[in-house]
């Protein structure tokens, strides 16, 4: 077979169709079977360039966001006098991208029963509007769907799932440190999210 | 032919069609002829055979592809905007997961896309290849040429630092050198007069849109047009014996323009990993003292601007380089033999020839001048350091809404908010800026407070240091309370 004979029949020959005959095989499989390996490594050499795109498109999902570091809120002299709940911000830093957020969030510092320092988030458990500090009624009240909580944070009434959230506090050097976190509304507990 | 469509219709019919032996292929294949298409694109005569010298114009699809996909990602971080611009850039490249890898590989790209492209059309001129029937196969090459340049020209502003800066500035004025349209034309470009934010639109647009939709255009023509031409095959032989040896497009020629891409991407993936493209610091309008290089295969072009004084001007800048180019363009229209043999055309090779090793000693000649020279040597040492200072500082996220912060600490605390008016009253903001994030004069203020406690504070206020000296600071003189308030106010900035 010369080589055009070979090529003719590389070029017509049916792909589905091999035709063995004895030891030799004839070009048409040669050819699918070269199409094969090439369709193979063009896919393998796809696949590791797609690696780092991959990465690359995923890395705002596989990086956290925000910090959840302890801020300060005043010093614990001060705090001691309170009677009723004082509301209190605390500056947020969140990454957003390449971006740095500050925000300001408010939190109400009050006393428990025993007397103790305790921190609640103002955000209402319910659909997440600012809970606000009724002095004349002496209790907490969500101007957006009547949520009514205690001073210490307990459900009153209202569609709120549950009580205020409690945040985290410790003392250090005689400052009052709260870990601000946000929780997911609408659960019966509370859940932090991310 | 009657049957035939009757038959065609009643398949529609009847879906699915009848089974056949074969599978999912054929049964596609029914429909869209898929073999077809395979034949025409695989089965392509190549007279004389497959051959290594021909896999550049694949290599250069390839590379497009490359670029491409990869400027697709970078878009996904990158933000247009003289704000943005450098800080998204430094976030691909220090933060993102791969994105500096990304990016290099496209930075390289693009230079690799310059040298396969001179092998593309040295391999073209040396075969003959643009002759009789090619022309406009070669035109439309040339049109491809072009708008190349103009994509690196274009991609080399948006990285926002200093490097992109200062060239496009002295790339964006030589356009002044044309008569009558070329301030028009430069402030068209510019989108003003001075480069700005709009500048970096503008090039975003040209770089990301415009000149991406002609490439595609004409890559299609180009393509289409060497379809239609068919292979030229080599130079000599008797047409007879080149028909006997001629091969289809697939296999070998397929095999070799696949290993051809496997080496590009082998290439351009070490490269990309052991020395990564890098940053600059950001761009700095007021610098006086930077010395701005274009990208390497511009460096030629660079040095033979540097000879003309202002008188000739035109003459070299825009007369002999338009000539060049024309000369180039209009290849196979003055060189009209059929003769394809590079050793019979001696006159257009040695042209040829004399063009690149011209281009070859200009760039040689402006590299020594920068290792030597005085006055620019020294300065290109502090650029690299500063290049590579500015690489080994971890990311810095930009700051939103910043003036929030100093009207908030300045309501906060009753000490610094004495310390803002003294900050107003100095002008302080002139340079730092309103809302204390800097400016091209001087850097951000926030944070400040944390890297320097109120001692070196105050001792830095009083006596600035040589480099903030340098940068236009000049010593505060004010009296203790207002040196405290302020002290209290830097502090405050977080």
């Amino acid at each position: 077979m010369n080589h055009r004979e070979e090529m003719f029949i590389g070029k017509t020959a049916d792909i589905s169709q091999e035709v063995c005959d004895g030891d030799r095989i004839t070009s048409s499989s040669r050819r699918s079977f070269l199409g094969l390996l090439l369709g193979a490594g063009a896919a393998g050499v796809g696949a590791l360039l797609s690696v780092p795109l991959f990465r690359f498109l995923l890395h705002p999902l596989l990086t956290a966001t925000s910090s959840s570091s302890w801020k300060e809120v005043g010093s614990v002299e001060d705090l001691a006098s309170v009677t009723s709940p004082v509301k209190k911000l605390v500056k947020i830093e969140q990454r957003d991208g390449w971006r740095k957020i500050v925000s300001e969030k408010a939190l109400y510092v009050c006393k428990d029963a025993t007397g103790r320092l305790c921190a609640f988030s103002s955000v209402c458990p319910h659909l997440g509007c600012s809970i606000a500090w009724h002095d004349e009624k002496s209790n907490f009240l969500c101007p957006c769907h009547n949520g009514q909580f205690t001073p210490d944070g307990k459900l009153l009434g209202g569609p709120p799932p549950r009580g205020m959230d409690q945040l985290e506090i410790k003392i250090e050097d005689g400052l009052l440190m709260v870990h601000y976190q946000n929780f997911r509304q609408l659960v019966r507990h509370k859940e932090v999210i991310a | 032919m009657a049957e035939n469509s009757y038959l065609f219709g009643r398949e529609r019919r009847l879906a699915p069609p009848p089974a056949e032996p074969g599978t999912l292929h054929r049964w596609i294949d029914h429909r869209k002829h898929i073999d077809s298409f395979l034949h025409a694109v695989l089965d392509e005569a190549i007279p004389g055979g497959a051959s290594l010298a021909y896999v550049f114009g694949s290599g250069l699809l390839y590379l497009l592809l490359s670029q491409v996909i990869t400027g697709m990602f970078l878009v996904l971080y990158y933000v247009p905007s003289a704000d943005h611009a450098h800080t998204t850039v430094a976030y691909i490249t220090k933060e993102v997961t791969s994105g500096s890898f990304i990016r290099s590989i496209h930075a390289y790209g693009s230079s690799a896309i310059v040298i396969v492209l001179l092998l593309h059309v040295t391999q073209t001129f040396l075969f003959g290849s643009y002759k009789g029937r090619r022309k406009l196969l070669w035109l439309a090459g040339c049109a491809l040429f072009a708008l190349m340049l103009g994509m690196s020209f274009t991609g080399y502003l948006l990285p926002w630092d200093q490097k992109a800066y200062f060239a496009t500035t002295v790339g964006t004025n030589i356009l002044t050198y044309i008569p009558f349209v070329g301030n028009s034309l430069k402030s068209l470009l510019r989108g003003g007069t001075e480069m700005g934010t709009l500048t970096l639109s503008r090039f975003f647009v040209l770089h990301v849109f415009l000149i991406p939709a002609f490439i595609f255009a004409f890559v299609a023509i180009h393509v289409f047009m060497f379809r239609k031409a068919g292979p030229a095959g080599p130079v000599q032989g008797e047409p007879e014996a080149l028909k006997q040896s001629t091969e289809p497009f697939y296999p070998k020629q397929v095999l070799y323009d696949l290993i051809f891409a496997v080496l590009i991407i082998a290439g351009l993936g070490l490269l990309a990993h052991y020395a990564p493209v890098e940053l600059g610091p950001k761009a700095n309008p007021a610098d006086t003292q930077y010395v701005p290089r274009p990208e390497w295969y511009y460096i030629p072009v660079f040095q033979w601007l540097k000879y003309w004084e202002s008188g000739l001007a035109v003459l070299g800048i825009l007369v002999i380089p338009a000539f060049v180019a024309l000369l180039f363009v209009a290849l196979p229209f003055l060189d009209r033999r059929p003769e394809r043999r590079p050793w019979k055309r001696p006159v257009s090779v040695s042209i040829y020839g004399f063009v690149f090793i011209a281009l070859g000693a200009l760039g040689a000649i402006s590299h020594r001048h920068d290792l030597r020279d005085p006055s620019i040597a020294p300065q290109l040492r502090k650029q690299r350091a500063d290049v590579e200072a500015f690489m080994k500082k971890p990311f810095e996220p930009e700051l939103a809404g910043p003036s929030l912060i100093a009207a908030t600490v300045a309501l906060t605390n009753p000490v610094a908010g004495k310390g803002k008016k003294v900050f107003d009253q100095e002008g302080c903001a002139e340079c730092h800026g309103e809302d204390l994030t800097g400016t091209s004069a001087a850097p951000t203020l926030i944070g400040v407070g944390d890297k320097r406690d109120s001692a070196k504070l105050e001792s830095i206020l009083k006596q600035p240091t040589d480099a903030m000296t340098d940068g236009g600071m000049t010593p505060v003189e004010l009296n203790e309370e207002d040196l405290k308030n302020l002290i209290a106010f830097l502090k405050a900035l977080k």
